[in-house]
């Protein structure tokens, strides 16, 4: 399954690390990133491949959620479809 | 990939838009629970409702998760009970409280089908269950009902008209302690559509499957951040583009929903209804959107025509982005739970006689208003009257959905609640329509219901 997680907030030292380290420690993939300033805030994106993730959606969320907290960012994972279903005809 | 201006696009549509999923709603047969004695009915009804829809919540909850979506409400509708009933003697309200049981055991906050079908005449079983109406809905807190009164085929029933009148009365007695809410819970409807998944006027019917999954999508404060930044010297023709592309967006969540939740539940999707359905929500007001248009306060002059607008072009929009669409599908108008419909009331703008124009040009009728406690049993039936011959003429769904609080008078001050909301109680125009409602009878279906 192919998730995309969006990392919001005020841009500071150790944001790409700090979610990267937890997707290496999940075997969670990066397919793809991209990172911009949007409306004064910084904002990445990353498309990742679970299908060899060594934990649940539900728990990788919940992970990234606290490293979020940590970073002072809000970090959301969700299933890549949800954005291809309203955005792609 | 997705571009990051759509994926924050959709985040923000989620985090400050109120975008979400009203709700699942599973319809279920009960046809197969028919028993001739009560009691043995009840433990059917509810062994099967308890049975099919054991994973409904848990499936939304594993839903919302996954796509960050979040799912406000997971529904219940089953075949009119009035049906199952008929051929038992014992109490309908019995049913009641099977259904309520169920839904508590279940998690799901609400369960409609509490219903008949009436819009031609009574049988037995719609006569007892309609009676039991003001017991069912008083004692119970999440069973809903609903009478379909009229249909542009069979013309108006205005026995069931009379009937309905005195039985919201009775209804809202009942429940007066508490802002006569059970009347929330009760639905008089014209042309009642058989798969629409909003309560409180949800039923299973006869002509739906054994059982299936619809969803109703949300999304008035999207629309209402769309055309808040469309700017005044937009013209029509792009803000009707710009209000089907944004309900495009909205339904394709609802389509993906629906397609989800049918796979992980094996059961057959059903359809997705297109409504801007609004909460109390700060922005989440179809008032609102009326008001971006250019409407100073939503029930001035030309709301009839700015609702028709986003109406249309709500259908227009969403219809590409699903493969089924149905139930009620358009805007909704329930005052008591759109604050900028409660504040129109408040300031003066919107009235009774406005909404009713409203309820001419989109979907469902006189929503969630509450009238004085005092209003007499026949007044409200020429309402329903009213609402009835705009939705058989028109061949259109029309509701009422009024709540005449006891003890309490216009301008008074009402709160149910939760999604229900509050507002302020409504004047009614105060001239007799007794001889009018007394008469009994049908009023005969009109020319345009003869289309074969």
């Amino acid at each position: 399954m192919r998730a995309i997680i969006t990392v919001i907030g005020t841009d500071c030292v150790g944001i790409i690390a700090g979610v990267s380290a937890v997707l290496v420690k999940y075997n969670v993939n990066i397919l793809d990133m991209n990172q911009t300033t949007m409306q004064g805030l910084f904002t990445m994106i990353m498309l990742v491949d679970m299908s060899k993730s060594r934990t649940s959606f539900e728990k990788l969320a919940e992970v990234l959620e606290t490293n979020g907290n940590e970073l002072g960012m809000k970090i959301h994972i969700q299933h890549e479809d949800v954005f291809k279903s309203m955005h792609r005809i | 990939m997705i571009e990051p201006y759509e994926v924050v696009e959709t985040i923000n549509m989620i985090s400050s838009e109120s975008l979400d999923i009203r709700t699942i709603t599973m319809g279920i047969s009960l046809r197969d629970c028919v028993h001739s004695d009560t009691k043995a009915l009840c433990t059917r009804v509810y062994n099967k409702i308890t049975c099919v829809a054991r994973d409904l919540v848990q499936v939304g909850e594993t839903i919302e998760r996954k796509y960050g979506i979040p799912i406000i409400n997971k529904r219940i509708s089953v075949t009119p009970i009035s049906i199952i009933a008929e051929g038992c003697e014992g109490d309908c309200v019995e049913l009641a409280y099977a259904l309520e049981r169920a839904a508590k055991e279940l998690g799901v906050n609400f369960i409609g089908g509490y219903s008949a079908l009436v819009h031609k005449g009574y049988t037995v079983g719609d006569k007892r269950l309609v009676e039991s109406i003001p017991e069912a809905l008083s004692n119970t807190e999440r069973v809903c009902a609903s009478v379909n009164v009229a249909t542009t085929k069979a013309g108006i029933n205005m026995d069931a008209v009379a009937q309905m009148g005195r039985v919201i009365k009775q209804t809202a007695y009942l429940s007066a302690a508490r802002d006569s809410i059970a009347c929330t819970k009760l639905v008089v409807f014209t042309n009642a559509q058989e798969d629409n998944p909003f309560m409180a006027g949800a039923f299973h019917g006869v002509g739906e499957p054994e059982s299936v999954i619809n969803v109703g999508v949300s999304g008035p404060g999207v629309m209402h951040s769309a055309l808040s930044k469309l700017g005044r010297e937009a013209n029509f023709s792009e803000l009707a583009e710009l209000v089907k592309k944004t309900a495009f967006k909205i339904t394709r969540m609802g389509q993906l929903v629906a397609t989800e939740a049918a796979k992980m539940l094996n059961i057959p999707f059903g359809v997705v209804d297109l409504s801007l359905a609004p909460t109390i929500a700060v922005g989440d007001s179809v008032a609102l959107i009326l008001e971006d248009m250019g409407i100073e306060k939503c029930g001035a002059h030309g709301t009839t025509a700015a609702l028709a607008l986003l109406n249309d072009a709500v259908k227009k929009g969403g219809v590409m982005a699903s493969s089924h669409v149905g139930g009620l599908s358009g805007a909704f108008i329930p005052v008591c739970e759109d604050a900028g419909m409660i504040e129109a009331v408040k300031c003066g703008a919107l009235s009774l006689e406005k909404l009713e124009a409203m309820t001419c040009v989109c979907s469902v009728g006189l929503d969630m208003i509450p009238i004085p406690g005092d209003t007499p049993d026949s007044t409200i039936s020429a309402i329903i009257a009213d609402e009835a011959a705009i939705g058989v003429v028109n061949n259109k769904t029309t509701a009422v959905r009024i709540i005449p609080v006891s003890g309490k008078k216009a301008g008074d001050q009402v709160e149910f609640g939760g999604l229900l909301g509050g507002g302020i109680i409504m004047p009614v125009n105060r001239f007799s329509s007794e001889n009018f409602v007394r008469r009994g009878g049908r009023i005969p279906a009109p020319i345009n219901s003869l289309r074969n």
